[in-house]
């Protein structure tokens, strides 16, 4: 490992945070649009309501973790920050315009007249479907280092497909957990069609990150990190072939165990996520800018370091409360 | 394509955002104390009354809310994706004030609506009170760091530039910068007058269709006593800012004024058509002295003119006629508040008020807007006063880019205020009830505190 420059520990702190920021944005808002993307999959009403009760209540704090990721990399990297949202103009530019039609749709759906609903079912699952995609383009992009051309496009696209595919399974998976009886039986379903797009969409992506970049290779192929570094896809590996198996297993009588898929999906996320990391690392604008070079001034990243400890703490908690009063199988949800 | 200037572009889209985007904050700020009030009046008195008013209320802030939320998060992005300059340059003071926003009042916020929305029937009723208190705080502490931004983007202070890279030194001084008391007092009271008419106009509406339960008049009666209580203390607070201005940005005053060359005794220019190719207004109706007096709290005091920051100076007539608008609404706003006020103690509603309030329903948008026009148009051609000019923080996106990203945002913004104030209207004719399709039956009534 290369030797690190004085007063790394800052950078390097924030880009712990912020990737972490992420990481919980992708598994967390990522079941939200999940349920979106497969809201219109069923044409009962009450089902849809069922569906979207069960992520009401966690959506808007889920979605909050996006902006501090994005207001980390803009706050801790500003430079990068300019860079990278620069290039990925477009993919963001519709990513917020799938994140406002699905948010408002939440709102609208239960407030306007019967006849006006279906419209707003639409809004909700095109939204999802949108910011799914973008967030994928965006991941594609990313990882070719804002590359252009039509292979780099299409590459793109393709990772957006896989990510609706994730944020499907994870949806599902969450649906599987939250839910029961038809609608249990239902996401079981989704959730093992979403899995092996996503199980192809790990794969394509892993295969052609280390091709695109010569960097790369060299660090995933050179002796021992290969070692070092084979949990990480082996645990993937196994965390895919347990979901195909415990799939199949629903309905169960028995709902202790309800949980697994959606634990089982995250971790998947989460060994993904760390792959990624350890490939770009220390870039935070692949191959042109580290995060050293890019970090804001120290005496900026301590103050907000200080108020990150003193308050993530009680993000924690809180969010915790907010888990237990909305826990369990999802029921309806009303204002009253 | 290629004649568009993509500043421009990204400037117009950058205002259609945060016009649209401060329309929803404007309400829910004031809008989640007036429901802590229906819900501490309800623990109080456990009047079923003061509930009807939370439980319709509470659907108009969801509502809001999450307009404000999803417009807040593309604000957020555009920072990087058309003025990136604006992080490089101010990042190390921009920075730290954006993430305290987030972390101390979005994820607080955010978390116990759930709890104020939902949470009936599953947490006590004191909770429940505690949500409202947190999320009406939430909103508050939000609007609280954004102004303390916004008012360091107009009065810098705190902070040294080295490399041409601006380093904080002092957070006190950078906080307390000296418009920000001034801004923060403003905005709050804009933020309680917006809802006090929004309360008041809607509930009328509610009235003239005969829909008068208990509810509606003690929202009705809320939103009048509210509007008339704040008018005043607004336009003490918005004389104050004037002056404050006028200390620190003099040249946005002398747009706001419309006055050009530099005069003792200025005269209030009622109405105007400032020509600046030709450095003048036209069709002037003035009162003497009267800007003088106003600005300077004496009659022959001296205001600067517009000719004292050639080149330097704001565009004039957009900010003076904004000013105006703002003004003329305040001072529509205190007549009607307190004619309202003595019409409803001397015979109780009457079909006249009730119409008169319908059409001041959404007068506060419209002051709120015309008020930040003045002073964002107003600290132009700086993005950060004496430090950034706008120009500078620019991306480097091509223009028609922008303009298609700009075209689809107009587009979006416009089918979702349409859907707000229609669904808005929808929920008052139907008295705040939703359709339910749950098999289930309804939960018990919540109970008020021993």
């Amino acid at each position: 490992m290369e030797a690190l420059p004085p007063g790394a520990w800052l950078p390097i702190t924030f880009a712990v945070l912020m990737a972490a920021a992420m990481l919980l944005y992708a598994v967390l808002d990522g079941y939200d649009l999940g349920v979106g993307v497969l809201l219109r999959a069923t044409p009962e009403e009450t089902q849809r309501d069922r569906m979207i009760a069960s992520i009401g209540p966690f959506w808007d704090a889920n979605e909050t973790w996006l902006v501090l990721g994005v207001g980390l990399l803009l706050v801790a990297f500003p430079i990068a920050h300019g860079i990278i949202l620069t290039a990925l103009y477009v993919p963001v530019a519709l990513m917020l315009a799938g994140l406002i039609l699905r948010g408002v749709a939440f709102e609208f759906r239960a407030k306007v007249p019967e006849p006006k609903k279906p419209r707003w079912d639409f809004a909700f699952q095109f939204g999802s479907i949108l910011a799914a995609f973008s967030q994928g383009w965006m991941l594609g992009s990313y990882i070719l280092g804002f590359a252009t051309g039509w292979a780099a496009f299409l590459f793109s696209m393709a990772v957006g497909v896989f990510v609706v595919a994730g944020y499907t399974l994870v949806g599902a998976c969450w649906l599987v957990w939250r839910t029961e009886g038809a609608l249990q039986m239902l996401a079981a379903r989704w959730a093992r069609r979403a899995l092996y797009v996503t199980w192809a969409g790990v794969l394509a992506v892993s295969a052609a990150t280390p091709l695109a970049s010569p960097r790369i290779l060299e660090r995933w192929f050179s002796f021992p990190e290969a070692l070092l570094l084979a949990p990480i896809p082996l645990a993937t590996g196994a965390l895919f072939l347990l979901l195909h198996i415990f799939l199949r297993r629903f309905p169960r009588a028995d709902h202790s165990l309800d949980w697994v898929p959606f634990a089982a999906t995250a971790a998947i996320f989460v060994l993904c996520f760390q792959g990624l990391a350890y490939s770009f690392w220390p870039y935070v604008v692949p191959e042109q800018v580290t995060i050293f070079e890019a970090a804001a001034a120290p005496e900026s990243l301590i103050i907000i370091l200080v108020g990150a400890a003193a308050v993530l703490p009680m993000i924690g908690l809180y969010t915790f409360f907010v888990w237990r009063v909305f826990g369990g199988k999802a029921r309806d949800l009303k204002y009253y | 394509m290629s004649e568009l200037d993509p500043i421009i572009l990204a400037r117009i889209q950058f205002a259609a955002n945060i016009t649209f985007h401060i329309l929803f904050p404007t309400i829910t700020i004031a809008l989640g104390w007036v429901l802590l009030f229906f819900k501490l009046r309800f623990n109080a008195t456990g009047d079923e009354a003061w509930m009807d008013a939370y439980k319709f209320w509470v659907k108009v802030f969801a509502l809001s809310f999450a307009l404000g939320v999803v417009s807040g998060i593309v604000m957020s992005f555009q920072f990087g994706t058309n003025w990136p300059g604006f992080m490089e340059r101010v990042g190390n003071v921009a920075g730290p004030l954006l993430a305290y926003e987030v972390i101390t009042a979005f994820f607080l916020e955010a978390s116990f609506l759930a709890i104020m929305l939902f949470g009936f029937g599953r947490v006590s009723n004191r909770i429940h009170t505690l949500a409202t208190v947190l999320v009406a705080g939430g909103t508050t502490l939000s609007a609280f760091w954004i102004l303390v931004l916004n008012s360091w983007m107009h009065t810098p202070a705190g902070y040294e530039i080295r490399d041409g890279v601006v380093h904080a030194t002092d957070w006190l001084a950078i906080i307390f910068t000296p418009s920000m008391p001034y801004r923060f007092v403003h905005m709050l009271l804009a933020s309680g007058l917006t809802v006090a008419f929004l309360i008041a106009g809607l509930s009328a509406y509610r009235w003239l269709r005969d829909d008068r339960g208990a509810g509606v008049m003690k929202a009705l009666r809320t939103g009048v006593v509210l509007g008339a209580v704040l008018i005043p203390l607004q336009i003490l607070a918005g004389d104050l800012h004037g002056l404050n201005t006028k200390e620190h940005q003099p040249a946005k005053v002398a747009a706001m004024e419309g006055i050009w060359e530099t005069e003792r005794g200025a005269g209030l220019r009622l109405f105007a058509i400032p020509d600046e190719a030709n450095r003048q207004n036209r069709f002037e109706i003035t009162i003497p002295y009267a800007a003088s007096l106003i600005l300077t709290h004496q009659w022959d005091g001296e205001v600067r003119g517009l000719n004292e920051f050639a080149g330097e100076h704001p565009p004039v007539a957009p900010v003076f006629y904004a000013f105006r608008i703002m003004v003329g609404i305040g001072m529509l706003m205190l007549l009607v508040s307190w004619w309202g006020l003595w019409v409803m103690h001397r015979r109780g509603m009457t079909p006249m008020l009730a119409r008169v309030l319908v059409g001041m329903t959404f007068s506060g948008w419209v002051a709120t807007l015309a008020g930040w026009y003045v002073t964002e148009i107003g600290r132009q051609p700086w993005l950060v006063t004496g430090i950034l000019r706008t120009g500078e923080a620019a991306g480097p996106v091509a223009a028609g880019t922008i303009a298609a990203s700009l075209a689809m945002y107009l587009v979006i913004y416009a089918v979702l205020l349409a859907a707000y104030i229609g669904t808005i209207y929808h929920l008052a004719r139907r008295g705040g009830q939703l359709t339910i399709l749950s098999p289930t039956p309804p939960r018990s009534a919540p109970q008020p505190a021993e």
